[in-house]
């Protein structure tokens, strides 16, 4: 009989893959194993812990801290006995912990270390529902004296005190445990108002796995990094529910600054990354070649562009002629298999990118070197889930086929509607939320716009509410204009603007190293990211780069005029989500002014940002920024 | 005075270069597990003291006893060997070398095996280079460089440099540390994360430190006892309220008798 709770998946694994490996953590330079049977016992001797500790079914745990093993563990350890895992993300700031701790009623907080415990505990008067703060790391905490601070190890020895006391107590929790069963509450960061608790159960928990293991080759063999955000709901699809449903070994790198080398020393099979990770993968290797010694890089250069040649006629379905397909043989042994090598990407069966579109050169890159790079489409709310591109059909614009036992229609107005059981249980204590995106037929509304293509991908284009008109009654999708523009390097970030307007206009956040670089190389002298960004010649790059966006772009939803920002977007300043994503409304807001001169025909426009340090203080920053057109012809019609 | 016998006692050493009297009649004293911060003007002494104390100079006049024997006119070396490591003003790692390299050597005092049982790594030898290996990651891990360990130390940023020198010394399992402005020359970040590790070291590894430093905020704010030097003379001693309190002090630091407490950073 297939098991119906994650707990009942990791009995079963202790069982019949016992001494496989589960989980490893780099530890002083080693990486250090547990075995499924060890992982068990560990998650065991913290449940017993924590029932000793008095808690009880229903209650809520959360963790905070980089991807550990004793993190999930606790998490499991919770699941175990009713209890409800938390994750959150431990970059944010003290006012965005306390809501989620308060609104979750979090009794226990797991930290990884001091600086997370001090979250907790500095705040412990304004945390309602907190009682019990267990800490991984014991450096720094000798002279924490509270009644409510235990540390990870001696929480287990009281399990198996309690273990010893009450036989066969950690088994009967989990026989009590069912499928409908809340396993995890993740907060989505939300791009308008408070981040809401998404609730989902074991069922969809297994169902994701189920769905993905029909999809895709994945094996209890296969080796994964966890490196993502514990609070995300990727990371915990991935390292939690794939793993424990599949049986097979996550990863924990050493440290977040290691996580390359890391990945390399592993050389994992399987890889999920954002498209920021792949586009600094692709960046390291480009600035790794232009300083390689001229035969070097001309070898690196001729045998890329052989392999993108072959790329794009494979993708288009067309033959690939015998002498290119020579060169890519000899490229293989002389380039690519090295620089997979490097990248830690040799021995990857497949590789995803997803939460946000990857720019096609980095996505050709990667595919033309021989990485099974593919996009995969889901949200917090599918338990990360909808649609994956099968390896054949990989390709830079979709969102690939829907998984199996996932529906996916389109409504009216463009929005995509998923359906099956991965869709979530509903939001934790808002109702009115759950109804308004999950209708009376189970459908839930996922707020993108996109269409499904001939072949029966899903292609996503933008937020549904986002989708709005310019004044001529051109539709105007903000974030596929300027997604056109973060596909280049020096572009990091940027806002379009246009609803009912009569012309298209952005703000653009530079990206800092590869600006900076470009800078250096020149001999361009600059302090800071402000110095920098107002440069003429950054300026003059930068308008080339919007050109060659505009070029993708139909004549009426060109960007006509630009704004350098002097910082980058911050979801620290509230203006992302944690996930990277623009909040929309807050940006128009707060860049009230900038919008103004836009469509005013000002000249330039005086920023006064007021910026929020990580301790959550409060500053100001003035600056006077131009404002500029794409092209002079352009400026005539404003 | 405390009845227990300090840790490390400095008696009216004085040292002249020349004819510059660098320090006169200066006495410190050291108890175990505390951290005492020497600060004054430049030129007050500060690294003279410090150094006679880890043997690069040795006292004119006065003694140094450390745990009841006399270490006065001991080498170097044979400082290092009882248990006193140093960090420098101006870092002095070998900044060709790695991380962990620099941090093995820091291992230097404690390795037993002879070249020839280096050379076969066989046995002891390649036991012992294992659980010095084990000791040096502990202190890379305590300083968090994980990410630096085959990198050579000349590459790195120049707070990153003061933090593998700090584990360089720390790889020495020292019951003593100085540390001569560890902060000089650090960024805001650098210098919290900076006391943060001296603070560590003292409560949790339960070593001595002698600590000289510029910054003001950062030294009242880690020392259980600051001494005041000025023009080689002992001018004040005592916790940090009564430092910043004492007249002499503030007339060092400012020239003049203002009811001001020295802050800031003077140098």
């Amino acid at each position: 009989m297939a098991e119906t709770t994650l707990a009942r998946l990791l009995q079963k694994n202790a069982r019949d893959l016992r001494d496989r490996p589960a989980i490893r953590e780099k530890d002083r330079g080693i990486w250090q194993t547990w075995t499924w049977r060890q992982y068990h016992d560990e998650v065991r001797d913290v449940a017993l812990g924590l029932a000793a500790l008095g808690f009880k079914r229903g209650e809520r745990l959360s963790v905070i801290g980089d991807n550990r093993p004793r993190l999930y563990w606790a998490q499991v350890a919770a699941q175990s006995l009713g209890g409800v895992p938390v994750p959150v993300y431990q970059d944010s700031i003290a006012k965005e912990l306390a809501f989620v701790w308060n609104h979750a009623e979090c009794s226990v907080i797991v930290a990884e270390d001091q600086e997370q415990v001090d979250k907790g505990l500095g705040r412990e008067d304004q945390l309602t529902a907190l009682r019990l703060v267990i800490y991984d790391d014991p450096r720094g905490m000798l002279h924490y004296k509270h009644d409510w601070l235990r540390s990870y190890q001696s929480v287990q020895e009281l399990g198996r005190e309690f273990g010893a006391k009450h036989p066969g107590y950690f088994e009967a929790e989990i026989e009590k445990g069912q499928p409908e069963d809340v396993a995890i509450i993740c907060y989505t960061s939300g791009t308008t108002g408070n981040p809401k608790g998404v609730m989902l159960t074991n069922s969809n928990a297994i169902a994701l796995a189920e769905s993905f293991r029909e999809a895709d080759d994945v094996r209890p063999e296969d080796n994964a990094l966890a490196y993502l955000p514990m609070a995300w709901a990727g990371d915990a699809a991935y390292t939690l529910f794939l793993s424990l449903v599949v049986g097979f070994c996550a990863n924990c790198p050493e440290s977040p600054e290691t996580v390359q080398r890391d990945l390399r020393e592993l050389g994992p099979t399987t890889v999920l990354a954002p498209p920021r990770i792949w586009e600094n993968m692709l960046t390291a290797v480009q600035v790794k070649a232009a300083d390689a010694p001229a035969f070097k890089r001309w070898i690196f250069e001729t045998f890329r562009s052989a392999a993108e040649r072959a790329e794009i006629l494979r993708a288009d379905g067309k033959p690939v002629p015998i002498s290119l397909r020579l060169a890519c043989m000899i490229g293989n042994v002389l380039v690519y298999t090295p620089i997979r090598d490097q990248l830690g990407l040799r021995r990857t069966k497949w590789a995803l990118t997803g939460g946000a579109p990857l720019g096609p050169d980095t996505f050709r890159f990667f595919r033309s070197i021989g990485v099974n790079l593919k996009q995969v489409y889901g949200s917090t709310e599918t338990t990360g889930l909808v649609s994956l591109q099968p390896s054949a059909e990989a390709n830079p614009t979709t969102a690939g086929r829907p998984c199996p036992g996932i529906e996916v229609k389109i409504a009216d107005r463009g929005e995509v509607l998923v359906r099956g059981p991965v869709i979530f249980k509903g939001y934790l204590k808002n109702e009115e939320a759950t109804r308004e995106v999950i209708d009376a037929d189970g459908w839930f509304h996922t707020g993108d716009a996109g269409f499904v293509d001939p072949r029966g991908h899903l292609v996503i284009i933008d937020r549904a509410k986002d989708v709005g008109a310019l004044q001529d009654g051109t539709p105007f999708a903000p974030q596929f204009i300027e997604n056109k523009l973060k596909f280049s390097p020096f572009i990091r970030e940027a806002v379009a603007f246009g609803n009912d307007r009569a012309f298209v206009t952005a703000m653009i956040a530079i990206d800092l190293n590869t600006v900076g670089n470009w800078a250096e190389r020149r001999g361009i002298p600059y302090t800071s990211y402000a110095d920098l960004s107002q440069k003429p010649e950054v300026c003059g790059v930068i308008r080339e780069e919007i050109r060659k966006g505009n070029e993708t772009l139909p004549e009426s939803t060109r960007i006509r005029r630009f704004l350098l920002l002097t910082k980058d977007l911050e979801a620290d300043d509230a203006e992302m989500t944690r996930t990277r994503k623009v909040r929309r409304s807050f940006v128009a807001e707060k860049y009230a002014a900038v919008i103004d001169a836009f469509y005013s025909g000002g000249r330039a426009v005086e920023l006064e940002a007021a910026i929020t340090y990580e301790d959550g203080r409060q500053g100001v920053m003035k600056s006077r920024v131009q404002v500029e057109d794409v092209d002079a012809r352009a400026a005539a019609h404003v | 005075m405390a009845l227990v016998s300090a840790l490390l006692e400095i008696r009216d050493v004085s040292k002249a270069f020349g004819g510059v009297q660098a320090v006169t009649r200066v006495s410190l004293e050291a108890q175990k597990g505390e951290i005492l911060s020497v600060i004054g003007p430049n030129g007050a002494g500060k690294t003279t003291v410090l150094n006679m104390i880890s043997g690069f100079y040795h006292p004119d006049t006065g003694r140094i006893v450390l745990e009841g024997r006399d270490a006065t006119t001991l080498a170097p070396s044979r400082i290092a060997e009882l248990g006193i490591a140093r960090t420098f003003q101006n870092i002095a790692l070998f900044r060709g070398m790695t991380v962990l390299d620099n941090l093995l050597l820091g291992r230097h005092v404690h390795m037993k095996t002879g070249v020839l049982g280096a050379f076969a790594y066989w046995g002891f030898a390649q036991k012992e280079e294992v659980a010095h290996r084990r000791r040096v990651e502990d202190i890379i891990d305590f300083l968090r460089i994980q990410d630096l360990r085959r990198r050579p130390t000349g590459s790195l940023a120049y707070g990153l440099q003061k933090r593998v020198e700090l584990g360089r010394a720390l790889a020495l399992d020292p019951k003593i540390l100085l540390l001569d402005e560890p902060m000089g020359g650090c960024n805001h970040e650098e210098k919290e994360d900076m006391a943060r590790f001296v603070l560590d070291v003292n409560e949790e590894w339960g070593v001595t430190v002698i600590l000289i430093e510029h910054d003001m905020g950062v030294v009242m704010d880690i020392s259980d006892r600051v001494a005041v030097l000025d023009m080689g003379q002992k001018i004040a001693d005592g916790t940090p309220d009564e430092v910043r309190a004492n007249p002499r002090v503030i007339k060092a630091y400012l020239g003049e008798t203002k009811t001001n407490a020295p802050g800031g950073s003077v140098g």
